[in-house]
């Protein structure tokens, strides 16, 4: 398979581009594989990607129920960054940050990643306080933080309400000049090129229906394409992970509601960053297309319905008019929902399970699009060796038992 | 968009409402007996289902009383509304 390069670039157009090899091999299911990866998302694929790459394993399969991306990854808004509170998140998204910033290159694969910082407006005083206790927690881990008073941040991104009679006043904000966003189905598409080289066999359109238990140790997998044996099973799954668990016969910290957001038509270059608020709760960057990308909430509902209410787009629309009185006149293109697998203390988990030999990694709600390579780099190792990378150790299932969770409420959080 | 019957007030549309997460978990007693995975259980674990869930609802910007709701996830079809206390509805298959 060839590598994308200028020269092969150049040959290709030369042959009017009907020479190029396919991107990954489309292989019948196999009756057994070493370790079955459950879900073709991009934390799937870069977990598959892993376990070939630095674990040298190379009997491997990802089993797909839809088409690769078609899950949360292809539905988010692409918002990456690692400025969470807890040492124990900074150590997780910092690791995955640093993969993002080689990924292109790792992967063979533009996955556009463009750091163009990202801003979180502060309006009130707890918002002051909260948004800068997250600076200086930041940079006691190493981690790139910015205050901005007022000013600055009207110079940083003139375009944001500073009218004298604005309702929710900006005072302030905290900017990670690393942040960014990526192209999400690149991601998706990276990984799975990269993983296919690697001899992975992606398998698409195979739902995994039930999982197969001898004693306490998993043995393999049924699916809408055949039984599959398998040494060990990782299940990435998002917002069906409460389904997968209870095939396996466990529950999970975790309930799934819709996440919506929305696109506006094209506009020529106006925001040159990602612009958050906690307060009014939207977030907006502006895509290489021109569109702008708009973060909207979750419902309080459970739904697996990957549809949301009119409400809260309403509401966002309203937020975002707020921060940005020029975007008053904009039309909508579109709007979305995924369901998301929110974690009651709004951390993943990426953990090993009651059962020998599965491995769930999930949890990671409105927000782990940023980690999708780190959490395939924990995941994979976590698999290998049946024991937790030490940055995954604080995110495995017993902290519910012992107490020891990670909270990530926090106010930098419209949580994405 | 959801319509919901509220018990104490009828018809109201969703936007008044707050979904307040599955109903029906017992409080584990008595509480100082109770082991850490039985509190780990009662404080954070959840059926999650894809299908009829039993869930508590919040008429927030109403009459602020809570009552119980069963709900299709896959759907959002409403099968059943019922005040706390009263018997949990049979699930129809
Ligand atoms: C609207 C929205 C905006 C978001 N914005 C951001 C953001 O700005 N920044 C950020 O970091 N995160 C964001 N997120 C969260 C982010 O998208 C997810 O956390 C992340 O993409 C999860 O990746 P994943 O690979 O785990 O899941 P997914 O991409 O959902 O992949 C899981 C896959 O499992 C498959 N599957 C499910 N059940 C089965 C089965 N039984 N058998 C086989 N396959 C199965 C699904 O079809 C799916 O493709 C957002 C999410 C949404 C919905
Ligand atoms: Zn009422």
């Amino acid at each position: 398979m060839s590598r994308y390069s200028a020269i092969n670039l150049l040959r290709n157009a030369l042959g009017g581009h009907r020479h190029w090899p396919v991107v990954w091999r489309d292989p019948a299911p196999k009756p057994r594989y070493e370790v079955v990866i459950v879900g073709g998302g991009g934390h799937g694929l870069a977990t598959a990607y892993y376990l070939a790459k630095h674990h040298g394993i190379r009997d491997i399969a990802v089993l797909e129920k839809g088409w690769l991306g078609g899950g949360n990854t292809g539905r988010n808004t692409t918002v990456v960054r690692s400025n969470y509170l807890n040492d124990e998140s900074g150590s997780l998204y910092e690791l995955s940050l640093k993969l993002w910033e080689g990924l292109s290159q790792e992967l063979n694969y533009n996955v556009m990643f463009s750091q163009r910082g990202v801003l979180n407006l502060a309006h009130t005083e707890h918002d002051v306080q909260s948004l800068r206790r997250h600076v200086f927690a930041n940079r006691t881990q190493g981690i790139d933080a910015e205050w901005l008073s007022a000013d600055e941040v009207r110079a940083f991104c003139p375009i944001l309400n500073f009218s004298p009679g604005a309702r929710f006043p900006i005072r302030g904000g905290s900017l990670q000049r690393r942040g960014g966003i990526a192209r999400h189905d690149a991601v998706a598409w990276g990984f799975a090129r990269a993983a296919d080289r690697l001899g992975v066999d992606i398998i698409q359109n195979c739902e995994v229906t039930a999982l197969k238990r001898e004693g306490d140790r998993i043995v393999g997998l049924e699916t809408s394409r055949g039984e599959i044996a398998a040494g060990k099973v990782g299940v990435v799954v998002a917002g069906h992970c409460g389904v997968l668990a209870a095939m396996a016969g466990f529950r999970l910290p975790i309930e799934s509601h819709p996440l919506q957001a929305l696109v506006s038509e094209p506009l020529k270059p106006v925001l040159h960053t990602v612009v958050m608020s906690g307060l009014v709760h939207v977030y907006v960057s502006q895509s290489d297309k021109g569109e702008l990308v708009i973060g909207a909430g979750a419902d309080t509902y459970n739904s697996y319905a990957q549809r949301g209410s009119l409400g809260i787009i309403e509401g966002t629309a309203h937020a975002l008019i707020e921060l940005f009185p020029c975007f008053s006149r904009l039309r909508m293109l579109r709007s979305w929902a995924g369901i998301v697998d929110i974690c009651t203390d709004v951390s993943p988990i990426i953990s090993k399970t009651p059962v020998a030999g599965l491995y769930f990694n999930c949890g990671w709600g409105t927000g782990g699009f940023k980690a999708t390579p780190g959490s395939g780099f924990v995941f994979a190792h976590t698999i290998v060796r049946d024991e937790p990378h030490p940055v995954a150790a604080p995110f495995s299932l017993d902290r519910f038992t012992s107490g020891a969770i990670v909270p990530e409420h926090g106010a930098a959080a419209v949580a994405h | 968009m959801l319509l919901l019957h509220c018990p104490y007030c009828g018809p109201r549309w969703e936007q008044e409402f707050q979904c307040r997460g599955e109903a029906h978990i017992a409080r584990p007693e008595p509480a100082a007996e109770a082991s850490d995975a039985t509190w780990a259980a009662y404080l954070y674990l959840r059926s999650n289902p894809k299908g009829l869930h039993y869930e508590r609802w919040q008429h927030t910007h109403g009459c602020r009383r809570w009552f119980n709701v069963l709900r299709s996830t896959l759907t959002h079809e409403i099968v059943a509304i019922y005040r706390p206390g009263e018997p949990k509805p049979e699930l129809k298959r």
